[in-house]
């Protein structure tokens, strides 16, 4: 965009500056307009931030509901020092630390645990909940968080209902088959054509989330649950 | 040097000098962002924001500025209004947030927004580069819910989400995906310019007995 060009609507270019403008204007210049700049954007940051971490915390809330077939209550647990605890040490900023939730029925009994995981999917990290029932070792519930899959094919990890639903009650370790193909074991997940990879990617991620969570929800649960 | 009018100043961007479909202009978004009506508006309007930001601030301040720091005081001003528009959009529409993606940041590098600061507004009284930008502006998110109704209802078979062929209709998927961007932009543009090149004849003929004065055929 230099000063001749013949952008549409243009008039022709000024003349440029005839008179030296000396360096200090230049720098005041751009110096107050950066000094501008930074204020309006942290104001409008402390606007909005509550609004954006109360709607992620809504998301997630939803999440989780959503994947523990809507428990009555739900606890965090933080992942602390080898060991899932409910209560943070004090100092231990709770936001830093790996974290899952457990749900409870009406009657207080616990209906599972709703784990996030995230890893590479086809084109970028697939972010997705769970929800895992410790004693039967099931999945109950699966809903992708965040994920840039192909429009159309990937991303039917999360709009195909009929793939989604494949999670309501499977056992772990899940293993993916080709549509058609299913034998009916209760491992069996039906992947989708066309997203081979993405589908493979979800039960990936779920199979390592329940192997690096599981002897932790043991300890938790005392031991002796499984 | 040719005057305009303020109505012209208005007009001209929303059509005959649309800044998608004439100017080559902020293809990146309308390519990229436009697989659903949703996302075109969202796009559009956070584009217009950017636009009428700038060029009023551009405009006002255009006395303060040097020549020779002009273009990252424009870069600058224009980078402030998009980083606004990107928080105040995941405050208010997480959603469609989610689904603009990095396009919202990329907004500070559209030419057409650079384009109207540096041939218009930083040029211009306030009142003028207003026009110019809204004009601009309301011919930007027509070129984008151009593209975007055509790619949704072709590659998905609905219009902001409501289904309009029934469950019968199998997905042109091609159209969501960034080909179909560049199909739908080619055809658009064939379509135009075949209009164009049909109208023309007529209009040089009518404008010939006063030749000298012809401006731009439209």
């Amino acid at each position: 965009m230099s000063g001749e060009d013949q952008t549409i609507g243009s008039e022709p270019a000024v003349p440029s500056a005839q008179q030296e403008v000396p360096p200090w204007r230049l720098v005041s210049t751009l110096g107050t307009a950066g000094a501008l700049a930074g204020f309006l954007i942290v104001f409008v940051f402390v606007a909005t931030e509550p609004t954006i971490k109360a709607h992620k915390a809504m998301v997630l809330r939803q999440a989780i509901q959503e994947v523990l077939k809507g428990p009555a209550s739900f606890d965090t647990l933080f992942v602390y020092d080898g060991a899932l605890t409910a209560e943070l040490p004090a100092g231990q900023d709770p936001e830093s630390m790996d974290q899952i939730y457990v749900g409870y029925g009406d009657d207080g009994s616990q209906v599972g645990f709703a784990m996030v995981a995230a890893e590479p999917g086809f084109q970028d990290i697939v972010q997705l909940i769970f929800g895992y029932e410790a004693g039967s070792q099931r999945v109950i519930g699966m809903k992708v968080l965040e994920s840039l899959e192909t429009p159309g094919l990937g991303d039917k990890i999360e709009k195909d209902q009929s793939f989604v639903r494949e999670f309501d009650g499977v056992t772990s370790p899940l293993v993916g088959v080709k549509p058609g193909r299913a034998t009916g074991d209760e491992h069996e997940i039906d992947m989708i054509t066309g997203a081979t990879i993405s589908s493979r990617a979800v039960i990936k991620i779920i199979n390592n989330a329940i192997e690096r969570y599981s002897p932790l929800i043991a300890a938790h649960n005392g031991g002796g649950v499984q | 040097m040719r005057a305009t009018t303020p109505h012209q100043d208005f007009t001209r961007g929303i059509w005959r000098e649309n800044p998608v479909l004439i100017q080559m202009l902020g293809l990146c978004p309308a390519l990229a962002v436009t697989n659903t009506v949703a996302n075109s508006i969202a796009m559009g309007l956070a584009t217009f924001f950017v636009l009428m930001g700038s060029s009023l601030l551009v405009s006002l301040s255009k006395r303060f500025i040097p020549n020779e720091v002009r273009i990252s005081t424009f870069i600058l001003i224009i980078a402030t209004f998009v980083t606004v528009a990107d928080m105040s959009l995941e405050a208010i529409v997480p959603d469609i947030h989610k689904a603009l993606g990095a396009f919202i940041a990329l907004i500070v590098v559209n030419c057409m927004i650079l384009g109207r600061q540096e041939a218009f507004a930083s040029k211009r009284p306030v009142g003028r580069s207003l026009l110019d930008a809204l004009g601009t502006g309301i011919g930007f998110i027509i070129a984008m819910l151009m593209m975007g109704t055509v790619r949704e209802v072709l590659g998905n078979g609905t219009i902001l989400g409501f289904s309009i062929f029934g469950s019968n209709y199998e997905p042109w998927v091609i159209f969501i995906l960034p080909p179909g961007g560049f199909f739908t932009i080619g055809f658009i543009l064939l379509g135009l310019n075949y209009v164009q090149s049909r109208r023309k004849p007529k209009q040089l003929v009518a404008e010939l007995p006063g030749a000298g004065t012809a401006g731009r055929a439209a």
